[in-house]
């Protein structure tokens, strides 16, 4: 059972915080753009592509994948600075079932990262991309669901951590690798095939080449996306469904 | 009506056994108070009762329902008031209590007016906009018993709420618990291993182990102790001794210089004992048994700092274990 209120104040809580935090914000914002604008816009001048899109244009989707990332995983990770703090209390002896608990935490890590990605999505008219406005909602929504996946996906490791100290073997041990093994920086079929086996079974790999099918749909040559678009929304959408419901479970477990 | 009844709960973490078959039952409307050192099982009864673990053994109801299989309604009746802090440092006060409304859900026609309420009775009114890092550990301790009330339960755990306070903002707090059945209609659980914190309370539970060794009114377990003494000085104290074994028919002897006298009612006792030995009294005092001296007959131990440390330990192990086992 979902009990609506509970998971519209466990966003608004989120969205509160978020909207305070000034510093937060910044960061998540300038982490992206540092390295579209210094790593991307470096690289494009020793990666030759050609005709097709420049590196710096290819790694525009990786990059709004990387916000989402991030921001998803930060979002959720939060559940374990409310059970450090005791917050989590509050939540688990009301009358709600775990799962309203692990839908609002999703949503609220939907919803944040959705509108971290667009922000960096409208710096698009500086790396010379023409998107139309049929595809910007296109993105939004690929962007949505990605970021539900990645934040259910977050309260799964959640989940397996009781104190902060773990945060920062989520962060290198999972955050970064699935992050380099996305095709986020490099397309997935000039890899080895032992990495390619790993960015299969990568969500984000499939997000971020589906906002690639969006961004530049004309794309021919080696920077092209990896897989068809219709996969792509498969595998995400899979994800979510995926990823809540073991979230879900994980949580009912501590009952 | 009995608001709460336990029936022989056991609760095991592994090979440590934190509560060991205890029985009570709670008057509805009072204040119940669960007294004991550091690590006697307190926390883990009221975590069973909260619904937050589930018993090895035996039963727990409250308000009629089962603390284990009917969790939902049991946690619709209770307010909980942690031993810490579980308010959001980074929300404010209104924020803090408006959550609560709506995970309670609280008729969004009374949500507004609830929280206002509940700000005035805590009496942070004019900080109900501040975030709450900003606020003492007495204010918080405050809201948190008044958010505890906000979705109106049948009964309110406190777990030793003066921890970490002041005594200015300790017997504040005091005040503000004793008038809550009262006002709110609610039923008290609270624990404490400050003795006397425990006198506020119309019945109380002395546990230890696991388990329960004496229960009854802060004046019926004082009884155990044998009743006031009467400390008397006179100019010649073996003769006044002797004088009121035989007037008075009660224990007095002589102790460094003065007759220490056991009696039920004291203060009743002072005026005739006086009256008949008056000339020699130079100096009458009295000392009441406290909860203190209740634990110590019981048990044997003071229930201070060195033994509440040893509590710790056991608090730590079962910390771990559940860390390992049962995740949060």
């Amino acid at each position: 059972m979902i009990e609506a209120n509970a998971v519209y104040v466990i966003v608004a809580r989120e969205f509160k915080k978020f909207v305070r935090e000034r510093s937060r914000l910044v960061s998540t914002i300038a982490r992206p753009l540092v390295w579209l604008f210094l790593v991307g816009g470096g690289m494009s001048r020793l990666v030759p592509t050609g005709r097709g899109v420049s590196y710096m244009q290819f790694i525009f989707p990786g990059i709004l994948g990387m916000t989402i990332l991030f921001s998803s995983i930060f979002s959720s990770i939060s559940i374990i600075w409310d059970k450090e703090f005791g917050f989590m209390k509050e939540i688990l002896v009301a009358p709600i079932s775990r799962f309203s608990v692990v839908i609002g935490k999703a949503m609220s890590g939907m919803l944040l990262s959705t509108i971290q990605s667009v922000i960096i999505l409208a710096f698009f008219p500086f790396l010379g991309l023409r998107i139309g406005p049929l595809e910007i909602i296109g993105i939004v929504f690929v962007c949505a669901v990605l970021a539900f996946a990645l934040s259910s996906f977050g309260i799964v490791l959640a989940s397996f951590y009781e104190s902060y100290e773990s945060f920062s073997v989520i962060m290198n041990f999972i955050v970064m690798p699935m992050f380099f093994l996305s095709g986020a920086m490099y397309p997935v079929k000039v890899m080895p095939p032992v990495l390619q086996y790993f960015t299969k079974v990568n969500p984000l790999t499939f997000g971020i080449d589906a906002l690639k099918h969006l961004i530049f749909p004309l794309e021919k040559g080696p920077m092209s996306p990896d897989f068809p678009f219709v996969i792509d929304l498969l595998v995400i959408v899979a994800a979510s469904v995926f990823f809540v419901t073991i979230g879900g479970k994980a949580f009912e477990r501590k009952g | 009506m009995q608001i709460i009844k336990v029936d022989s709960l056991v609760k095991k973490f592994g090979a440590i056994t934190a509560v060991d078959g205890i029985s009570f039952e709670v008057e509805e409307n009072t204040i119940f108070g669960f007294l004991g050192p550091n690590g006697a099982g307190k926390t883990t009864t009221i975590s069973i009762l909260c619904t937050l673990l589930a018993p090895t053994s035996g039963t727990a109801y409250l308000n009629g329902h089962n603390c284990h299989s009917e969790s939902s309604e049991v946690r619709r009746s209770i307010g909980i008031v942690f031993q810490d802090s579980s308010l959001d440092k980074d929300l404010t006060a209104r924020e803090n209590l408006l959550f609560h409304a709506y995970l309670y859900d609280v008729d969004k026609a009374e949500r507004k007016k609830r929280v206002d309420d509940a700000l005035a009775f805590a009496e942070l009114s004019d900080r109900a906009d501040n975030l709450i890092k900003t606020f003492s550990g007495g204010m918080k301790r405050r809201l948190e018993v008044a958010r505890g009330l906000i979705h109106r339960p049948k009964v309110l755990f406190l777990d030793e709420p003066t921890l970490g306070l002041d005594p200015q903002s300790r017997s504040n707090l005091w005040e503000f618990i004793t008038d809550l059945p009262k006002r709110h209609n609610v039923t008290i659980f609270m624990t404490t291993h400050y003795m006397e914190e425990a006198e506020v309370c119309d019945k109380i539970a002395i546990i230890d182990k696991g388990r329960i060794i004496a229960s009854g009114t802060p004046q019926e377990l004082k009884k155990i102790v044998g009743g006031d003494v009467i400390y008397l000085k006179t100019t010649d104290n073996q003769k006044a001794a002797g004088q009121i074994r035989e007037l008075f028919g009660v224990e007095a002897s002589e102790k460094d210089g003065e007759i220490f006298i056991s009696v039920l009612k004291g203060e009743a006792c002072i005026p005739d004992i006086i009256r008949e030995i008056g000339e020699r009294v130079l100096s009458v005092r009295m000392q009441r048994p406290t909860l203190n001296d209740v634990f110590l007959k019981l048990t044997g131990k003071e229930i201070r700092e060195e033994y509440a440390s040893a509590g710790d330990d056991i608090k730590e192990a079962v910390r771990s274990y559940r860390r390992r086992h049962d995740r949060g």
